[in-house]
């Protein structure tokens, strides 16, 4: 069988990559991608800490569920900003979009 | 090693190659391209974990958002901006050496907890799909949080088409 | 004879043992045979298909069709096949090599894979996934995926216009196709497609339900992407879409992904919506019931070609149009209906509560009718409506916001 911990080793190695895509990409569309991985990472911890600790009682299910849906409403948002944005400063680069530094 | 050993490190491979590479290359395109592989390979390591209905959902789910992210992509984006400037800003070796120290916390910690050779209990009888379909519509359980989930769904659907469409009714009326 | 298909699986089970093969091994064989099989057997009904829809059509054309080659021009399809293997092979010197030769690969197994869960007779499908609608579901989506890969690969503006209008159309039509598939699912509370076609003992899900079975056809008939539909290789707008840089035997697989999938989608409809297996004396006789099915499922598919030589293409802005505001609201409102029908006449015996189902189905159907015939009329007393080029940016854009409730 295979062990806890590989699951959780390869979510955290999966969350690591995107924290690091969500952090040091330059387009906002590409660290949209990496909060994805994230999100994914913690699903897959969620219903592996559900199959091997608590398999009868339905908590670690729904707890990824919800994330799903979390996820798709992140990334509805997400998405509909980086096209306003865009619309009014003509960039996707979170860099570029200093209206407030003054 | 079984063959079910096998199995997960071939797909958690492919999966965190996928994943690096999305994360890595230049072309956003081909980018999002490797992000999908990488959650189909996370779906098949779900599958290992007898979460059926969340394969398929993941599936499903993804399939459509990184669609239309590819989309947004090549619309907003310029090839010669993908090609000419660099994909990572300045800082990106603090954001590696973050990313880097998490997964090595991680590991450690589960090196100190001794988490190395648990093994999962029998599933219940009871089909989980339908044990999760009662649970959510349960008073007792999570019927709040799933009417909570659909009206943060609700909520986020108005607020995208307000945010993206607002502008765009103000530009064919002027 | 009753049985075929459990006959001849006890047959090669019992060959395998004597040849002293363990039994999960041979259930390892039997699984990837069933794969094979179902995959193999899929692609070669594609010939058949071709045949039968260029035979059809012609025919509603006032024409005659293939009819030199074999008995009724029976083997012009393996001709047609020989000519597209034999084609040189061509890939754009701009394209991206890996999601160009990809992208085909998808099409198809988004459409074989689905006769993975579809149950062909009482003991004969491929598995019975308690999650098999959802699944269902998630293996259409990879054809999306392939068209819009091969459309992006090819590095040519056509075939990214026509791979745009995929990710518009299909992604806003799987909206209503899951609603339809909602209303099966609810009433015989199960999934599992081997399930939902028991569930429909004596009374058929088509018939109690017909509106939910109508919108499951349109749509479907938008994810196939098939005439009216057929907005992403409109050939006289975008040349020849998505699959426009395609030549030789990789063209060759989106046709034939395309034809079995309308066909699959015959068989869904039949699975669904038409009792699937079921008829008389089926479930004694199983291998009666995979000739029933296969009845149903032509016949599901006659009425796809039937459509296709009837109707001409809809605008890009009419499709968006339809599926947002009538077919997805058209919908939303029958599922509520029916869900509190159902519940309320739980305990009553199957006549009434069908005969209900069947009555709200038509109330809902009349309603959708009347509001549309007033939104008409009002369109047709005002101007013109919008003018023809102004609609298609508008739309493009509508259709990623929809996104937004594809995804959740």
């Amino acid at each position: 069988m295979i062990p806890l911990s590989w699951y959780l080793l390869f979510a955290a190695a999966l969350f690591g990559i995107g924290l690091y895509g969500a952090l040091a990409r330059r387009n906002a569309v590409a660290i949209l991608m990496g909060i994805e991985l994230m999100l994914n990472a913690v699903n897959l911890n969620l219903l592996a800490f559900w199959r091997y600790l608590a398999p009868a009682q339905m908590n670690g299910q729904v707890f990824a569920a919800v994330l799903l849906a979390v996820a798709a409403a992140e990334t509805a948002v997400g998405l509909s900003l980086v096209i306003s944005i865009y619309r009014l400063r003509k960039t996707v680069l979170p860099e570029e979009m200093d209206l407030m530094r003054g | 090693m079984t063959l079910e050993q096998i199995l997960f490190l071939v797909f958690a491979l492919i999966g965190l190659g996928l994943a690096l590479a999305s994360v890595t290359m230049r072309n956003l395109v081909r980018s999002a391209f490797a992000l999908i592989g990488c959650l189909f390979a996370v779906a098949a390591l779900f599958a290992m974990l007898d979460a059926s209905l969340f394969v398929v959902a993941q599936v499903a789910v993804y399939v459509g958002a990184i669609a239309t992210l590819i989309v947004l992509v090549v619309m907003l984006t310029r090839l010669e901006q993908q090609e000419r400037i660099p994909q990572t800003h300045r800082y990106w070796p603090a954001a590696a050496l973050l990313a880097a120290v998490i997964v090595a916390g991680v590991a450690w910690g589960l090196w100190q907890y001794g988490f190395f050779d648990q093994t999962p209990p029998a599933l219940p009888a009871a089909d989980p799909i339908v044990e999760l379909g009662r649970a959510l519509v349960d008073p007792e359980k999570f019927l709040i949080p799933f009417e909570a989930v659909s009206v943060l769904l609700l909520s986020a659907l108005i607020g995208a088409v307000l945010v993206a469409g607002g502008a765009n009714k103000k530009e064919r009326t002027e | 004879m009753g049985d075929l298909f459990t006959t001849v699986s006890n047959w090669l089970n019992g060959i395998l043992a004597e040849a002293g093969i363990p039994p999960e091994a041979a259930e390892w064989i039997f699984a990837v045979g069933r794969a094979f099989l179902l995959g193999v057997s899929g692609l070669l009904l594609v010939v058949f298909l071709i045949w039968f829809e260029r035979k059809v059509v012609a025919r509603m054309q006032d024409r005659i069709g293939p009819n030199r080659v074999g008995p009724y021009g029976l083997f012009q399809t393996l001709a047609d096949m020989l000519k597209l293997v034999l084609k040189e092979d061509m890939v754009p010197p701009q394209a991206d090599k890996i999601l160009f030769h990809l992208a085909p690969v998808l099409a198809v197994i988004g459409v074989v894979g689905l006769w993975a869960v579809i149950p062909l007779a009482a003991t004969a499908y491929g598995v019975d996934l308690n999650v098999g609608v959802l699944y269902l579901a998630a293996t259409g989506t990879l054809g999306t995926l392939g068209i819009l890969m091969a459309g992006w690969s090819s590095r040519n503006k056509f075939a990214l216009l026509g791979a745009f209008r995929t990710v518009a159309q299909l992604v806003s039509y799987s909206v209503p196709a899951m609603l339809a598939m909602l209303v099966p699912v609810m009433l015989s509370g199960t999934m599992s497609l081997a399930g939902i076609v028991a569930a429909q003992d004596g009374f058929w899900f088509g018939v109690a339900a017909p509106l939910a079975a109508l919108v499951f056809l349109i749509a479907s008939l938008a994810e196939v992407a098939r005439a009216p539909f057929e907005l992403l290789e409109a050939e006289s707008e975008i040349v020849a879409g998505f699959h426009v840089e395609y030549s030789g035997i990789r063209f060759g697989m989106f046709f034939a992904a395309e034809f079995l999938h309308a066909f699959t989608i015959g068989a869904l409809l039949a699975v669904l919506f038409l009792g699937g297996w079921r008829g008389p004396g089926a479930a004694e006789f199983p291998t009666l019931g995979a000739l029933y099915f296969a009845a149903k499922s032509f016949a599901g598919y006659f009425l796809l070609v039937w459509v296709r030589a009837t109707l001409p293409r809809i605008r890009i802005d009419q499709m968006l149009d339809f599926c947002w505001k009538v077919l997805t609201p058209a919908m939303i409102v029958l599922i509520g209906a029916l869900v509190l029908v159902n519940r309320a006449l739980a305990g009553t015996s199957m006549w009434v509560r069908n005969g209900a189902l069947l009555g709200v189905n038509v109330l809902v159907a009349a309603g959708v009718i009347s509001l549309l015939s007033r939104s008409q009329s009002q369109s047709h007393a005002g101007a013109h409506g919008r003018a023809p080029g102004k609609g298609a940016q508008p739309c493009a854009l509508a259709g990623m916001g929809d996104e937004a409730e594809a995804a959740s």
